[in-house]
């Protein structure tokens, strides 16, 4: 359940757990998480293979309902979605054009257009009649494909396009319902390294662009110093959360200047020994158990 | 098919036609059981022009479309349904199970028996023989798909009628139309068996009653034609399934 109410952070999470009814046993994948993100903030979270970051995720996301504790996502404007997820791997739909795919989150939307637009058109956004035509949710939809570069491929299906490529579509897709918050689960992690690197280049861009408040599930140490304010290091299965390390590095964030900054490698050596232990922990477990545990990449 | 095989797809029924008429003419095959494809396609054409080859495939076509209309749509949305909910999957399964593999033609006399020897009883066979084909294989469309499409759009505030038309249906489609061509099969099977049954009119009408006055030909005629209406069904669901799936290409 993801309550609606003011609070400190713009997240607000409070001992979140989550039991899985497994088939032979039931698994625990959350332990009485809790954390806070501030608004506009780009926070990281970190953490060994099936840790329940994605169960996390999907909470947040409402996908699924956690068995104990709170979700606190307070609305700033209504008319918006409240949280707009980024998946891994499989992002579109590959019978929707594009544009489809971006228009997907926009038919129970009805919100103001975009931010820095003409105020009389934004006095109309108030009216759900307006908003509800399609040419108007085609017009917000190319506005956020334009923001990764694919005005072009609006009428492309998905299989036509790069894995890179679609990934912006779902980048696009979460931008165009104008979210309170971006979840996004390891959106890059089925790319090579070179168009990792160009796609979060865009993304910083982005966030520069929009502050959204940002919630970024990854795998990847140097992602996560690349990308985020703060880092938030997760426990092996259950997942909790072990330490939070906070990342000063100077924004922009260039490639070169970010590798170059001693700060990177000392804080890239913390948080390799706050998450070392925890990977050989899940290691060791699935050894015990013979088999993976949760699937949860 | 690349260019360089298409003379050997075309060239091996005419090859065959070809050894047909040389063996019917010479008398190595009897002519009155195996007349020359020459006399057969002399005799279609006659048939053609006095309007009765037409008259009856027009009964068998209407009989067709009407029944697969009637046999698929119900069974998509059915199977959709199947496939979506676990509930109704645990309700209708073993029904559908049960009554799956029973020969639909072995039913045919229960259907005549209530509805009766007319134009009912042929398009329900054929709605019937149809409906099973496709709603075990829409079902299977549905289960078959990622989980994450189904994410990706309760993420984006699909509700349960949307997860129908926007992730089941379309996801669905490519089994949907296997199990449309497969049906197409059957019906043809169906309809002109039914038609040998107990009929006025129709392809298997024509075959059956050229049976008993020992026109052979005829009877080639009738089976050329089923032969072609098959040939003609698949190519038409092709193309249907290109436009109704224009992400596949």
């Amino acid at each position: 359940m993801i309550a609606v109410a003011p609070t400190v952070g713009q997240i607000d999470v409070r001992s979140l757990s989550k039991v899985y009814s497994g088939r032979r046993a039931p698994f625990l994948a959350l332990d009485a998480v809790s954390f806070s993100v501030r608004a506009g903030e780009f926070c990281a979270l970190i953490g060994p293979s099936g840790c329940g970051k994605t169960t996390l995720l999907h909470i947040l996301a409402g996908l699924i309902e956690p068995t104990a504790g709170t979700v606190a996502i307070p609305r700033r404007a209504p008319g918006r979605l409240l949280t707009a997820i980024i998946f891994q791997g499989v992002s579109t739909l590959p019978w929707m054009t594009v544009i489809q795919n971006v228009t997907l989150g926009l038919r129970h939307v009805v919100a103001p257009p975009p931010e820095g637009s003409d105020p009389a058109v934004r006095a109309k956004g108030s009216d759900p009649s307006f908003w509800a035509g399609g040419r108007a949710r085609r017009e917000r939809a190319m506005d956020a494909l334009g923001r990764v570069g694919l005005e072009a491929f609006a009428d492309a299906f998905p299989h036509q396009l790069s894995e890179g490529m679609r990934q912006r579509v779902s980048i696009a897709r979460a931008l165009a319902t104008d979210p309170d918050v971006l979840l996004m689960d390891e959106p890059f992690a089925n790319l090579d390294e070179q168009n990792r690197l160009l796609l979060q280049d865009e993304l910083l861009r982005i966030w520069q662009d929009t502050r959204k408040t940002v919630l970024f599930v990854t795998h990847s140490l140097d992602e996560a110093l690349r990308l985020a304010d703060r880092v938030l290091v997760m426990t092996a299965a259950p997942g909790r959360i072990k330490s939070e390390v906070d990342v000063p590095l100077r924004r922009p964030r260039e490639f070169t200047s970010v590798r170059q900054d001693p700060a990177y490698g000392a804080l890239s050596a913390r948080l390799w020994g706050d998450l070392r232990d925890e990977v050989m922990k899940a290691r060791q477990v699935d050894r015990d158990s013979g088999r993976r545990t949760q699937d949860d990449s | 098919m690349t260019r360089s095989y298409w003379w050997l797809a075309v060239g091996s029924p005419v090859a065959l036609l070809a050894v047909w008429e040389a063996l019917s003419r010479t008398g190595v095959l009897d002519p009155r059981f195996f007349p020359p494809p020459s006399v057969i396609l002399r005799l279609l054409v006659a048939m053609v022009d006095s309007g009765e080859l037409l008259f009856h495939i027009g009964v068998s076509v209407r009989r067709v479309l009407l029944g697969f209309v009637l046999g698929s749509v119900p069974a998509v949305i059915l199977g959709l349904s199947m496939g979506l909910a676990r509930p109704v999957r645990a309700l209708l399964m073993p029904v559908v199970s049960a009554i799956y593999p029973i020969p639909k033609i072995a039913i045919y006399p229960l259907v005549i028996f209530y509805l009766g020897i007319g134009e009912a009883s042929k398009v329900s066979i054929v709605a019937l023989s149809i409906f099973f084909l496709v709603l075990l294989n829409t079902m299977a469309g549905v289960l078959g798909l990622d989980r994450r499409y189904f994410q990706i759009a309760r993420a984006y505030g699909a509700g349960p009628r949307e997860l129908f038309t926007t992730v089941a249906l379309p996801g669905a489609m490519p089994a949907i139309f296997t199990g449309l061509k497969l049906g197409m099969g059957f019906a043809l099977i169906v309809i002109v068996g039914a038609e040998l049954l107990g009929s006025d009119a129709g392809i298997g009408f024509l075959i059956w009653r050229s049976y008993q006055i020992f026109a052979i030909d005829q009877m080639y005629v009738g089976l050329l034609v089923t032969a072609v209406l098959g040939w003609l069904a698949t190519i038409s669901l092709d193309g249907l399934e290109r436009v109704a799936m224009p992400w596949r290409s």
